[in-house]
């Protein structure tokens, strides 16, 4: 659905994208992840059609952003990342405009803008004007006009800042059911949480180049290592220690608990169970270490300085 | 038929989608009191304060001088005055059209709707337009129905004249200000700016108010034409530099001094070339060669293919030059006895060195005259769409072609005329002055029409460069051989055909 190869783009003597190729499949969301400056704003730019590439393609929802732009335009949806809404009118009448600048028939931007604005709990923003919103409400309304057309691309930039907690979970969600509608879904955020809830893959980019690319998982086995495990017991760790040592790396121990090195934990942990069961170790719970998506970013982004 | 019918809807739906957008801004303004107020103060207030100043001035030429009927020669102006103050406030709606948007951080959401550049710029231009342009028509109204009450009725013509005066001043306003705003990164930039909008429309007006005062009404039919054609050049300059790349990508006004100097070099510079050698190996003279190889051999040819759009629009500005020159001859025609070429001697021409405005005939004096009118074309050029440096050439050619027929009715042999006065020199001088005035075009129409693939100051610089490689490398030398030919051989050969 969106297929980027060898995109370049140049400001005179700057380079803001360098040779970026990736792609995302329907059905599909990336985090498109980066430090300020990176390239992720200018890199969506091009995907929306809004900045001709100095080198390389884009393919947004089968069509050349270059050969074909308003087509593009017609089926990408951008959540650009000020809300960009016009102060004076009121929340319905700027879902109309759109929807009508969209070519929607009267009855679907009436009925479409309405469940949206129910589904972002925003019952009441239809009358008022958007100057009186508050800034989540806001963001939330450009959210509304984003997925006004009921566009096949998605491409979001910081989708949820400037949200409490509370919307930023109900536009998480939104995200995520989305996603079933077999959309293509980029989603450009600082969020590293949040993009290790929404996305189905990272990409890390920095001075204009992806410079990390794969599923959350594959990013944190390659970059910090192997899963670690962690082994509780109702029992010291000494009865455990030589059965984990017969089938995985120990790392550290200490009273009623142990770690070890598990790059395969599926072919690893059945084994160690079973062992520790037989040697009647008691066992309270086997569980993955947690490795954030953070220490995965910053390893790559000081990797590169 | 089904074809054609998909097409109607197709446009009326790309029309739809610029009225949605005008409709947008139109009611976007109406909120806004600050452009309200003085729309409404202007559109109903003013018309009384002008009929107040009528009474009042022509009570006063009454008074004091005794003169009656002055209002008659005031109203028009008071008309058109009345018209303009409203449509001034469409300056403010269009300076800010684009940038303001850019500022309020509003613009990307549109920009990225599947609008073309063209609906954007139809929607926003009519927008910034509608508002103002009714208010003037409505002060106009009031204004008529107050004086229509002290039985003044003015003729429909001049009531005509007055509401396409006033939509033409309007639109240039507000396509030149939509240029501005469309090219600035802030309503700041835009507000400096302006004046390159304010100061021409001020003076337009003044100029009108002196016409309608001194000359009549008549001549505002020809300002109107004027104005049209200004209306045109500035909507297609408008349409052609809107670029959203530029809107968004832009973010600070700034002048990068090395990067154009980089552009203009790149464009300034030509590749060495000698039918096919490898000149890097060579000694220097023959990369010298090559040089000029190149650049008379392949380069020069290359910038006169890209000029072949204005070289034809020159060559159409000499048939034109030869019609006016005709027009004019049998128009004024001289008397028989005034063209007696016979009586040509040598002191004719040495004579032409004491008259004050023309230049010293000698070779230099020549070549530094037509050096210096055809880099004033080029300036003048730039600035007009290049629509003043072919009107600089037509002005001497329309000369020669009112003698030449002068001289066919006197009884000479036009061709003999021009073969002895003209061609001599003319054989080298007239092609330089083409090709030089076909790339001063280029430097003006870059405005309006950048080459394919490049933006306005890329042209523009590759348009600079291209007449500076020709002028130095072509021009000049054709110019410097002419004048030679024109001291020193012109002279011999009229006066072997004429002289005594």
């Amino acid at each position: 659905m969106i297929y980027l190869e060898g995109l370049v783009k140049r400001f005179d003597d700057f380079t803001a994208v360098d040779g970026v190729s990736f792609s995302v499949n329907a059905g599909e969301i990336l985090a498109l992840l980066g430090p300020n400056g990176a390239g992720k704003t200018t890199t969506v730019r091009m995907l929306a059609a809004l900045l001709a590439p100095t080198e390389g393609r884009a393919v947004v929802a089968g069509f050349d952003t270059q050969k074909d732009p308003i087509a593009v335009r017609q089926r990408v949806g951008m959540l650009t990342e000020h809300p960009g809404l016009y102060l004076r009118m009121r929340g319905g009448e700027y879902l109309d405009f759109f929807g009508r600048i969209y070519g929607l028939d009267r009855q679907t931007r009436q009925e479409r803008a309405r469940r949206l604005l129910a589904q972002f709990d925003m019952p009441d923003a239809w009358d008022r004007r958007i100057g009186e919103y508050s800034k989540g409400m806001r963001q939330k309304l450009a959210l509304v006009r984003t997925l006004l057309h009921d566009p096949p691309v998605l491409l979001l930039d910081e989708p949820t800042s400037a949200m409490d907690p509370h919307s930023a979970k109900l536009v998480r969600d939104a995200i995520l059911s989305m996603r079933n509608e077999q959309r293509a879904i980029l989603v450009c955020t600082h969020n590293l949480a949040e993009a290790e809830i929404v996305a189905d893959r990272i990409a890390i980019i920095r001075r204009g180049r992806i410079v990390a690319l794969g599923t959350p998982a594959e990013l944190k086995r390659r970059l910090l290592g192997p899963p670690v495990m962690e082994l509780r017991l109702a029992t010291t760790s000494d009865g455990a220690l030589p059965i984990v040592s017969r089938f995985a790396h120990p790392l550290e121990w200490g009273p009623g608990w142990l770690r070890y090195e598990a790059p395969d934990p599926e072919s690893v942990n059945p084994p160690i169970l079973q062992a520790l069961a037989q040697a009647k170790v008691p066992v309270v719970t086997l569980s993955e270490v947690p490795r954030s998506l953070e220490a995965v970013y910053l390893r790559v982004v000081e990797a590169e300085q | 038929m089904s074809a054609l019918s998909s097409r109607l809807n197709e446009g009326r739906g790309w029309v739809r989608q610029v009225l949605t957008l005008t409709h947008r801004e139109l009611l976007d303004s109406l909120r806004d009191w600050r452009i309200l107020a003085p729309i409404l103060i202007l559109t109903l207030a003013f018309p009384l304060l002008m009929n107040f100043i009528t009474v009042r001035t022509q009570n006063m030429f009454y008074e004091r001088w005794g003169v009656e009927g002055i209002e008659r020669r005031l109203l028009p102006l008071m008309l058109m005055v009345v018209g303009f103050f409203p449509v001034s406030v469409s300056l403010v709606i269009a300076l800010e059209t684009f940038v303001g948007e850019k500022e309020r951080k509003s613009l990307e959401p549109l920009l990225l709707t599947p609008l073309s550049d063209l609906q954007l710029y139809m929607g926003k231009t009519l927008a910034a337009l509608l508002l103002p342009l009714a208010a003037g028509c409505l002060g106009i109204l009031v204004y008529v129905a107050v004086l229509w009450n002290q039985g003044w009725h003015p003729t429909p013509t001049l009531f005509v004249q007055i509401l396409t005066l006033t939509a033409a001043e309007a639109l240039v306003m507000v396509s030149g200000a939509v240029i501005i705003s469309s090219q600035t990164t802030s309503v700041r930039a835009a507000n400096l700016l302006a004046s390159f909008v304010i100061i021409p429309m001020a003076l337009l007006v003044q100029g009108e108010s002196l016409i309608i005062l001194q000359a009549g009404n008549a001549v505002l039919w020809n300002i109107l034409l004027f104005l049209i054609v200004v209306d045109v050049l500035l909507v297609r300059m408008g349409i052609r530099l809107f670029n959203r790349e530029e809107l968004l990508g832009r973010e600070i006004d700034e002048l990068n001094l090395g990067s154009l100097w980089r552009v203009f070099r790149q464009h300034l510079s030509w590749e060495r070339w000698l039918f096919g050698m490898d000149l890097a190996k060579k000694p220097w003279p023959v990369q010298w060669a090559g040089t000029l190889a190149g650049l008379y051999l392949r380069e020069v040819p290359a910038v006169l293919r890209r000029s072949g759009l204005a070289l034809a629009l020159v060559l159409i500005g000499l048939f034109g030059a030869a019609w006016v020159g005709r027009d004019f001859a049998l128009r004024f025609t001289l008397p028989p006895q005034a063209l007696t070429l016979g009586s040509i001697s040598e002191e004719s021409f040495s004579s032409l060195s004491t008259t004050s405005w023309l230049p010293a005939f000698t070779t230099w004096g020549v070549l530094g005259n037509n050096i210096r009118s055809l880099l004033a074309a080029a300036l003048l050029g730039t600035f007009s769409f290049g629509s003043l440096a072919v009107a600089l050439l037509m002005a001497p050619l329309a000369i020669i072609a009112y003698v030449a027929f002068q001289a066919a009715w006197a009884g000479y042999n036009p061709f003999l005329f021009l073969l002895a006065f003209v061609m001599p020199h003319g054989v080298l001088e007239l092609p330089a002055a083409i090709i030089a005035t076909a790339l001063a075009v280029r430097l003006g129409a870059t405005f309006i029409a950048p080459p394919r693939g490049m933006t306005v100051g890329e042209g523009w610089l590759q348009a600079l460069a291209d007449f500076l490689k020709l002028f130095l490398a072509l021009i000049i030398p054709m110019l410097a051989v002419a004048a030679w030919i024109e001291v020193h051989i012109t002279p011999a050969v009229v006066l072997s055909i004429y002289g005594r």
